[in-house]
């Protein structure tokens, strides 16, 4: 196949995978660390990569908020769908989106109802779709973290640079450091050390997590998503408990800086500005939000069609906000697997292939043994 | 939907690139990194070259991860 193995698979040699877990097994105390995964992809790589058991009693993974599918409250899919139905806009949107509930509906239900959704790759495409259709309204569904959001930026900024006038975003975007400062002031989470995300940090760069390892005393260290990254990054958070010290540490060089990529972040700034957000099952975080800016207030739907989202906490019987926050493992939630599973998800952790929930489901959850 | 993926550089535009991505060819924005060039590889997401990857780079941690493989004491017994 493709040539792109080349840094796929030398990242997956077991002998190395062996020997790193034996360098962890020994570093580790009596009691099993507590570490964070704070990214999804990090989770489905740990739940795929047969992670946990190969850890088990020495390390505890605890799975964070990283998914923005799942922390995406149900406030903003009930705007989405609104906006559908009673303007008729035509939407845009990630594909893991469909099936999160709202609070009575999902987009997916509404579609069979009338609701017209489009599925994107990229939020490019959508402006694409609203250049092709001068006649429609198209609402692009920006969610996402810091990863996407120069994503969304950048499709902001073409249709404002082209004239695309018919082109706004319902955003959502979300940063994680503010997240992780929350979870790391919680007194029941009880972290150790973060493990941070690959992709956000090559945007906002590692240098970013200084605040969080500095404030809190707690290790952070950046990995990719090949199980080998993932392993030397709990091997290089073990170290760094075991000397006592807490800063920020780089495994994924080959693309992460301590910077970032300043392009992606003049961008950010460019289009967004920070704002108080609401996170499913953990509540509104101040700053942690990013909404289009005044100057390109026309691409703004939540001020186009005057329809601001609502963040309302959730009452409902799925645990997400318990599992997001490290504090229960999916498989402590009494629906995991019964009322909840994948074809039918009762929350957005089972509905996201990124989730905790999901992985825990198709992958097993590893804690046996 | 947060997938970065590491793909091939195969042709350069105008702010765009074409890139190799599980065996497909695709037009991707090369609006967040400079001057790309053709054989280098590149972190996509969401339509977007977010980085350039280091071979460098890449080359030193796979190296690290060997010795750590033979270091392995257990490897032995
Ligand atoms: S198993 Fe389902 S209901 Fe329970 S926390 Fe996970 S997503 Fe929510």
């Amino acid at each position: 196949m493709n040539r792109g193995m080349k840094y796929i698979d030398d990242f997956r040699d077991p002998a190395a995978a062996k020997a790193l877990a034996e360098r962890i097994r020994r570093d580790a105390g009596d009691a099993p660390v507590r570490l964070m995964e704070v990214c999804g992809t990090h989770t489905v790589a740990i739940a795929r990569g047969g992670i946990r058991p190969l850890l088990s009693g020495a390390v505890t993974m605890l799975s964070g908020p990283g998914c923005p599918v799942c922390v995406t409250p149900d406030g903003y899919i009930d705007a989405a769908i609104a906006l559908g139905t009673e303007r008729g806009v035509l939407l845009a949107s990630f594909g893991d989106m469909l099936r999160v509930p709202g609070k009575s509906s999902s987009l997916e239900q509404e579609k069979g109802t009338g609701l017209e959704v489009r599925v994107v790759y990229s939020p490019l495409d959508a402006v694409a779709l609203a250049a092709a259709a001068p006649g429609r309204e198209v609402v692009f569904l920006g969610v996402g973290f810091e990863t996407t959001a120069p994503a969304i930026g950048g499709a902001v900024r073409t249709a404002a640079e082209r004239g695309v006038r018919n082109f706004s975003v319902l955003s959502s975007v979300r940063t994680i450091p503010e997240a992780m400062g929350v979870l790391a002031a919680d007194p029941d989470v009880r972290i150790e050390g973060f493990l941070c995300p690959a992709h956000v940090s090559v945007v906002i760069g590692t240098d970013a997590y200084r605040p969080v390892a500095r404030r809190y005393g707690i290790p952070c260290v950046v990995a990719g998503f090949e199980p080998l990254d993932i392993l030397m990054g709990i091997s290089m958070l073990l170290r760094q408990k075991k000397e006592g010290v807490a800063r920020v540490e780089n495994e994924y060089t080959r693309v992460a800086t301590a910077a970032g990529n300043r392009k992606a972040q003049d961008l950010i700034r460019d289009v967004f500005v920070p704002c108080d957000t609401g996170w499913r099952g953990i509540g509104v975080i101040p700053g942690s939000g990013l909404r289009i800016a005044d100057r390109y207030a026309s691409f703004d739907a939540e001020k186009k069609f005057g329809a601001p989202v609502v963040f309302a906490p959730e009452r409902s019987a799925c645990r997400c906000g318990d599992v997001l926050k490290g504090k229960i493992l999916p498989v402590d939630c009494p629906l995991f697997g019964k009322a909840c599973v994948p074809e039918e998800p009762y929350g957005p952790c089972m509905v996201s292939s990124e989730g905790s929930c999901a992985a825990y489901f198709k992958y097993g959850s590893g804690i046996e043994v | 939907m947060c997938l970065g993926v590491p793909a091939k550089i195969l042709e350069t535009g105008d702010g765009t690139a074409i890139v190799e991505l599980g065996g497909v060819r695709r037009e991707i924005s090369a609006m967040l990194i400079d001057d790309v060039s053709v054989g280098e590889w590149v972190i996509i997401h969401a339509g977007f070259a977010i980085e350039k990857l280091s071979e460098g780079e890449a080359e030193r941690t796979l190296a690290l991860f060997r010795e750590i493989a033979e270091s392995d004491p257990s490897r032995d017994i």
